[in-house]
């Protein structure tokens, strides 16, 4: 096993994962969350504005889940291929929705008749509600583990197994959560009217979301067996959940003294932390087994080769910088408030 | 059906659907690369509007690529599990550079190239366009990388058995610089800027014939001629040394291409033909010894047909490989004629003069894209029974436990959207290139005081 700075191959590839699936959390989240509002708003033109608060930047958010999605391939091509065909119906679901997502996207204010936009509107706003939703049940789903035999192969139900009542509450936990990071960031980006009332709906969303943030970390601690094992062994990791606590707790503060830059911040940083929290349980299983954990994937039997993990940290080393510079220029270029031009949706 | 059936159709649908997209992106982004360069060095407002214009279609085009390119990259996982575990070691380092490497700089400059006209400065603006171009050029290297790997696999070794066997990197220049990867990579850039120049081609035409926007559309339609009247021919280069490597390291693949049976001997040309595979007899117009020539520059070669091959280890569908491979020759050297005629006239100053030919170039938007397609189809249809050239076999790739329904419901759920896509592009691309590149009513430079 080779090692750099101490910690082995695979177990830093699980690091580069979980912060590309954190920084696709946080960029999509608000991206898909500004969607889950959109029937909320009520005016054309505000419709408009929502969707070009996000127009130049959602396809460079989009780029952290294929960037993700490779990473897993790349890194643990078990874990990719065994979740993927598992998970068959879910995912499929899911990639329909983003198609039919980025769509809406482009053709919605194409056309001035008004069943046009209507159409695209609530098929806009469907698809960010079953995105959000199913990437949920898809965490749950991996949380409590699905039923794998030898060979990874998957013995369980085609759908509804993965609709189970914890999926059900995760899943709106994460639509909940994208829509409060949504909001704000929409908040960011409009002046007027609209964001008079997008004030109103943040309360909304941030009620939605400590209703059923609270319901699912009761139900975890009751009913998931096995999920605070890591915590009771090593109590210094208890310092991830207050953190996640500490930051759900500022949003709503820093948002009624409109200090929205730093609520997003903060609504970014709980995301962060809840994902940490569920990476650090997890670890170094990747997907549980409800049927035996020697048939769990983990991320020593389902990394790649050392020379492959080896020169793919290589290439995050290159790679992270160019990538962050051009995350950088993109942002400071849309940077204020929306303004519609004849480029804009 | 059964799952691999099922499977084989489902990502062969998605990938020609895909396939439809990049590379007109791809031949798009060259196109907007020089006409904003003109318009950057010259300072001519025409050269704006063109950029201005072509920018909506490839806004369109890449978006559809992207959307469907997402679908490709998790369909391996869902349908082709086996295959994924074994390849992910190799397949693997190659998709995780393209994603930070091209789709990072392709996805955060389109942003710019897109909506930031009025943000940056147009050297700024210019830079991103190059940016974009050379991010969608990125992305082509990686993935025929990797599917130059499964053609003709280097660099790695096989480890563990049976269910557990897998490839792994051993060397990953040897990987990358794998003996078909070049040349490929090379083939197919031309083929998207042969899809893209084309596209511009028949549009400017279209104009021209209608005698709307005559002095831009001349611009455009100069500028790409000039690219595909290159690339048509430095393509035959590329596709004959394609071919060679398919012969060294595919020979199967190459005998189904030419429908060679004989276990060794002079292999002939055709110009076209049919494959009768019971029989093994081609009927058809051909050079004698051609094949043989080809490779060996000498008509009386031998060259390893498919009866040197077990059955079961040469592709089932012969007769389609050799006309998909046939359609895609005689498209080239079909382009290759029509744009050295048009050139010709060009140099003697006649080129907007004839009526016919402007038509002829109105309706060839077709002609790469199909060659694109059928060449795409051979490749990967050759390649049977293998999934990677003699190791693993598709019919031991696709995912185990995944059942035939779930399979039948993914796939009518993509034949639907695609449909919608499909009209949704052909419907808003049209009514861009009806609508033209500014409103007729105001001249060009009232125009461009509206835009700004």
């Amino acid at each position: 096993m080779e090692y750099f700075l101490g910690i082995d191959y695979p177990t830093l590839w699980y690091l580069v994962v979980g912060l590309l699936f954190s920084g696709y959390a946080i960029l999509e989240g608000f991206d898909y969350g500004a969607g889950m509002w959109h029937l909320f708003f009520r005016k054309d033109l505000s419709r408009r504005i929502a969707i070009n608060a996000i127009g130049p930047l959602w396809d460079a958010n989009q780029v952290w889940l294929i960037i993700g999605a490779g990473a897993l391939f790349a890194g643990f091509p078990v874990m990719y291929a065994t979740m993927l065909s598992s998970m068959y119906v879910p995912f499929m679901l899911f990639l329909m929705f983003l198609v039919l997502r980025s769509s809406a996207i482009k053709f919605r204010s194409a056309e001035r008749m008004l069943w046009w936009r209507k159409t695209w509107d609530i098929i806009y706003f469907t698809a960010n509600v079953f995105i959000s939703f199913l990437l949920g049940v898809v965490l749950a789903n991996i949380l409590q583990g699905i039923e794998l035999a030898e060979n990874y192969s998957y013995k369980g139900g085609m759908f509804f197994s993965f609709l189970n009542p914890y999926a059900i509450m995760v899943g709106l936990t994460t639509v909940s959560l994208f829509m409060t990071q949504g909001a704000i960031f929409l908040l960011l980006k409009t002046e007027g009217r609209l964001h008079a009332r997008l004030t109103f709906l943040l309360k909304k969303g941030m009620i939605f979301f400590i209703v059923s943030f609270a319901a699912t970390s009761l139900y975890t601690l009751v009913f998931l067996h096995g999920v605070t094992d890591t915590f009771k062994e090593h109590p210094i990791y208890f310092v991830i959940p207050v953190l996640a606590f500490l930051a759900v707790a500022n949003v709503p503060r820093l948002a009624s003294k409109k200090k929205y830059a730093y609520a997003l911040i903060f609504s970014s940083l709980t995301m962060a932390f809840l994902l940490m929290l569920v990476a650090v349980q997890l670890y170094p299983v990747l997907l549980p087994s409800t049927i035996g954990p020697e048939y769990s994937v983990t991320i020593y039997n389902a990394a790649a080769s050392q020379k492959s993990l080896g020169i793919m940290l290589t290439i995050v080393l290159i790679g992270t910088p160019l990538l962050a510079g051009y995350f950088l220029f993109l942002y400071k270029t849309f940077h204020g408030k929306v303004k519609l031009d004849d480029t804009s949706y | 059906m059964d799952v691999e059936i099922l499977a084989r159709i489902q990502f062969a649908f998605t990938i020609a659907f895909h396939y439809i997209y990049p590379p007109l992106s791809i031949g798009l982004g060259l196109i907007m690369v020089f006409m904003e360069g003109m318009y950057i060095k010259t300072g001519n407002k025409q050269y704006e509007i063109l950029t201005r214009f072509w920018l909506k279609i490839f806004a369109i085009t890449f978006g559809i690529g992207v959307a469907t390119g997402i679908i490709m990259e998790f369909e391996f996982g869902t349908n082709w599990a086996v295959y994924s575990r074994y390849v992910g070691d190799i397949f693997g380092s190659a998709l995780a550079a393209e994603g930070l490497f091209a789709f990072g700089l392709e996805s955060a400059f389109l942003g710019i190239l897109l909506f930031g006209w009025n943000r940056v400065s147009p050297k700024v603006h210019f830079i991103s366009t190059i940016g974009v171009f050379l991010g969608s050029m990125f992305s082509a290297v990686w993935i025929v990388v990797a599917n130059s790997w499964q053609q003709t696999p280097a660099g790695y070794h096989i480890v563990g058995e049976g269910f557990n066997a897998r490839a792994e990197v051993t060397d990953f220049w040897a990987m990358v610089f794998n003996p078909s990867s070049v040349d490929r990579i090379i083939h197919v850039w031309q083929g998207a800027f042969l899809a893209g120049a084309f596209l511009v081609l028949s549009v400017h035409a279209y104009y021209l014939l209608k005698e709307r926007y005559v002095e831009i559309s001349k611009k455009a339609f100069k500028i790409a001629l000039g690219i595909a009247t290159v690339i048509s021919l430095t393509q035959l280069l590329s596709g004959h040394s394609s071919a060679e490597v398919v012969a060294e390291n595919q020979p199967a693949k190459l005998a189904a291409m030419e429908g060679h049976y004989e276990e060794s001997g002079s292999a002939d040309l055709y110009l076209f033909g049919w494959v009768n595979d019971e029989t093994q007899e081609v009927t058809g117009l051909k050079i004698p010894g051609g094949l043989s020539f080809m490779i060996d520059q000498d008509f009386e070669a031998p060259v390893t047909g498919l009866n040197a091959f077990p059955k079961e280890d040469r592709p089932g569908q012969v007769n389609a490989v050799f006309q998909f491979y046939h359609i895609m020759i005689s498209i080239g050297m079909f382009l290759i004629g029509l744009t050295l005629y048009a050139s010709y006239l060009w140099w003697k100053g006649r080129l907007f003069e004839k009526k016919w030919l402007l038509k002829i170039f109105a309706f060839s938007v077709l002609l790469p894209q199909i060659a694109n397609q059928v060449g795409w189809f051979a490749a990967e249809m050759g390649r049977q029974p293998w999934i990677v050239y003699g190791h693993l076999r598709t019919n031991e790739g696709f995912s185990q436990e995944v059942s035939s329904n779930q399979i039948l419901f993914s796939l009518i759920l993509f034949l639907v959207v695609y449909a919608i896509l499909f009209l949704l592009f052909i419907y808003s691309v049209n009514k861009k290139i009806k609508h033209g590149p500014y409103d007729e009513a105001k001249n060009p430079d009232e125009f461009l005081k509206y835009v700004s």
